[in-house]
């Protein structure tokens, strides 16, 4: 078997709005349209992907929150409707999925050797969190590769963003580590918006763009600083100002699906291609590619 | 009637509902909240109303309005511990009243009737055990993540007002832990605890207080307490039960239970109003909406009697609302209570008891118009036109209803007031 290897990163933000406003068939509620800026960007994303032909999917998602550890899904398949608990009349999405089991316990074990409390799920009643589903629709809407669906950890947060950036570092290196023993081409989906204050009331048409903006210029300078160390292949730096961020910018990656991708591609010193950036119900979302095998260097 | 039968503040973590018999702690929360349960069955309440800081929202407010959500729910942390299935009876129509109350305040609201949507561990939990089978039907608001105490407190309020309006009495459920702080390493459940020191003794402060009964004084710290203790959400769930039940004191209270949950504070306590609580707005109808910060607003109270010049009956500056000066005059009516004129219009006689009355009457009116009370009156200036013969009275029939209320208060005699009266009050109340 050769040797496993991560072909790609991608900042992949999650708002249901964009999977609402493509109209995808397992969306129950309809729109006019909505939020093209970042549904193009993932529609040139998604090409370049699946271009790598990756043998597995892996998400890491801050709706799917644990205290207690690490959790991945234990679990082969699931069946289920995600429902948005804030917006539940934008997405209720019918899902299908298959999980890649094996390649789950072993960034499991993997996190254990690097010390990390991890656990795996197998309740199979389990529902899929919405985060997970947006950015997988989003990537991959024929639903036809396995994945792998990691919890965010929240706890270690409590103690510091220094804290728990650290430990999401580790969680990549375990990732990594997992991949490379799995003999299989993974791409990864650190499914996270960027500057994340939302209004806190919307449009009548909620796909009505002449509202859509950021929530506050400083938060829209921050993301465009972050933006830029990526486009310059400064993900070391991004890393070492990314405990400012999360603070200057109420930023989602809090949640630490940016550090563990980061930390999994090995700190990339290659140019990240954005594919866009827009605001989504004033939250500032970037669709971002870490391109193992162009290095940046093509679309 | 009541519209607040009782309140609660039971903790939402699975643990209590799927393995109390894993920790002899867990054990004594299900105990707990049973005894709340019995207590809750032993009142007439028409439903129970649950705010969990489990469920967040961030556009205003959503509100549970599918008459009969069904699923089967697997925590996302502790799934280990087994599924919960549910099946709800939901008052929708009361969803759709308290929602509305909201909205005249100003924040978004959301009725969501979806086949699905997720209702929260923590409310599942609380309604398992504290209402099972759908004993009564239930009402479910969410948190806002970014509300402030301010709002948290308008939206408590605002479920007392929809109570009010549909005539129903409720139980009403705060579902929060204390503090929470989890371990962030395994553990065996048998050796759980309160996983910082100074978070369990900040958690047994905040359980005296709720033991004394002592809401409003628990919204009061709640900051501290939120930011000393890593308090759920920041503890801002209590603003909503605070504003919910009238902001007071006046509460017989009940510790059932404190015990650590995965290193977090769980407490179970039951409030029961000592007296009748009633909205502002229950007090006066006309409530004037309140203002924006830096906002002026002028207040016309349609009961009380027309201004005799080009001035308002009261403006809001701020939190206070200053009144202009009130006599006893009726609204609409020539004669003055307490004055007796002659045919030329003259002073023939003058009953300064029953002026003063109804001047403080005419105050009270206007206080409650503008969405205050007399019970809010921070100064007052008297004015008499004789001192010497009308103080005693005037101070006697004065101390009937200010007495409780200790504003501070300037008398002044007067030359002359502007109509044949003999006292007139200046009033400045907290809003």
């Amino acid at each position: 078997m050769s040797k496993g290897k991560i072909v790609a990163g991608v900042l992949a933000p999650h708002p249901p709005h964009l999977v609402y406003g493509e109209n995808p068939p397992q969306n129950e509620p309809r729109s006019e349209c909505g939020w093209e800026n970042l549904r193009w960007a993932y529609e040139r994303c998604r090409k370049s992907i699946l271009k790598l032909k990756p043998d597995v999917l892996l998400v890491h998602s801050p709706h799917w929150m644990t205290v207690v550890g690490h959790h991945v899904l234990g679990v082969e398949c699931f069946q289920g409707l995600s429902v948005d608990p804030i917006f539940p009349h934008l997405f209720r999405y019918s899902y299908d999925l298959k999980v890649d089991v094996p390649l789950s316990l072993a960034i499991a074990e993997a996190g254990k050797k690097h010390g990390l409390l991890t656990k795996v799920m197998k309740n199979p009643d389990f529902r899929i969190d919405y985060g997970t589903i947006c950015s997988l629709h989003l990537i991959n809407p024929a639903w036809d590769i396995p994945i792998v669906s990691i919890s965010s950890n929240n706890s270690p947060y409590y103690f510091s963003n220094e804290v728990g950036q650290e430990q999401m570092e580790k969680l990549g290196r375990a990732t990594r580590e997992a991949i490379e023993a799995s003999g299989k081409r993974a791409v990864l989906l650190a499914s996270n918006s960027m500057s994340h204050r939302h209004f806190t009331s919307e449009p009548e048409i909620p796909e009505d763009m002449s509202h859509e903006h950021i929530y506050h210029h400083g938060q829209y300078l921050w993301d465009m600083k972050m933006l830029s160390l990526m486009k310059q292949g400064k993900a070391k730096e991004a890393l070492a100002v990314l405990p400012e961020f999360i603070d200057m910018a109420s930023a989602e990656v809090k949640a630490g699906a940016l550090a563990w991708m980061l930390s999994a591609l090995e700190t990339p010193t290659y140019p990240a291609i954005v594919h866009g950036y827009g605001s989504v119900i004033g939250t500032g979302n970037a669709v971002v590619e870490w391109n193992q095998e162009t290095k940046g260097l093509e679309l | 009637m009541n519209p607040i039968v009782k309140a609660l503040i039971v903790p939402g973590l699975p643990q209590v509902l799927l393995a109390p018999e894993k920790n002899p702690g867990w054990h004594k929360l299900r105990q707990a909240m049973e005894a709340a349960r019995a207590e809750i069955e032993s009142t007439q309440a028409d439903l129970i109303l649950y705010c969990s800081t489990q469920w967040l929202s961030v556009l205003g407010y959503t509100f549970q309005a599918d008459p009969a959500p069904e699923w089967t729910h697997v925590d996302h942390n502790f799934h280990e511990l087994g599924s919960m299935k549910y099946k709800f009876k939901i008052d929708a129509a009361f969803a759709a009243a308290y929602a509305a109350e909201v909205k005249k305040d100003g924040p978004h609201t959301m009725l969501a009737n979806y086949r699905g949507f997720p209702v929260d561990t923590g409310t599942i939990v609380a309604q398992k055990i504290l209402n099972p089978n759908n004993r009564l039907p239930a009402a479910m608001i969410s948190c806002n993540m970014y509300a402030e105490k301010n709002e948290t407190i308008e939206i408590g309020r605002a479920g007392l007002r929809a109570l009010e309006k549909t005539g129903k009495k409720a139980i009403v459920v705060l579902v929060s832990s204390l503090s929470s702080r989890f371990f962030i390493k395994e553990i065996d459940p048998k050796e759980d605890h309160i996983s910082s020191a100074k978070d369990d003794e900040w958690n047994r402060k905040i359980c005296e207080l709720l033991g004394d009964g002592r809401l409003e004084d628990v919204a009061q710290v709640a900051r501290d307490f939120g930011r000393e203790a890593n308090g759920d959400m920041g503890f801002k769930g209590i603003w909503w039960l605070d504003g919910l039940c009238g902001e007071s004191n006046d509460f017989s209270g009940k510790l059932l239970g404190y015990e650590a949950i995965y290193g977090t504070g769980g407490a179970v306590v039951t409030l029961t109003p000592k007296s009748a609580i009633k909205s502002k707005a229950m007090v006066s109808e006309a409530k004037a909406p309140a203002p924006a910060a830096g906002e002026k607003h002028i207040i016309e109270a349609s009961q009380a009697p027309e201004p005799v010049g080009a001035y308002p009956h009261a403006r809001r500056e701020g939190e206070f609302l200053f009144l202009s000066g009130v006599g006893p005059r009726a609204r609409g009516k020539k004669e003055i209570p307490g004055v007796t004129l002659d045919k030329d219009g003259n002073i023939a006689a003058y009953d300064v008891e029953v002026q003063t009355r109804s001047v403080i009457e005419n105050v009270k009116m206007i206080l409650e118009a503008s969405g205050s009370s007399l019970d809010q009156v921070v100064d007052v200036q008297a004015y008499l036109t004789n001192m010497k013969a009308d103080f005693p009275t005037f101070n006697k029939i004065y101390a009937e209803y200010f007495s409780k209320i200790q504003a501070t208060r300037t008398t002044i005699e007067v030359g002359a007031l502007p109509t044949p009266i003999a006292v007139e009050l200046k009033v400045v109340a907290r809003g």
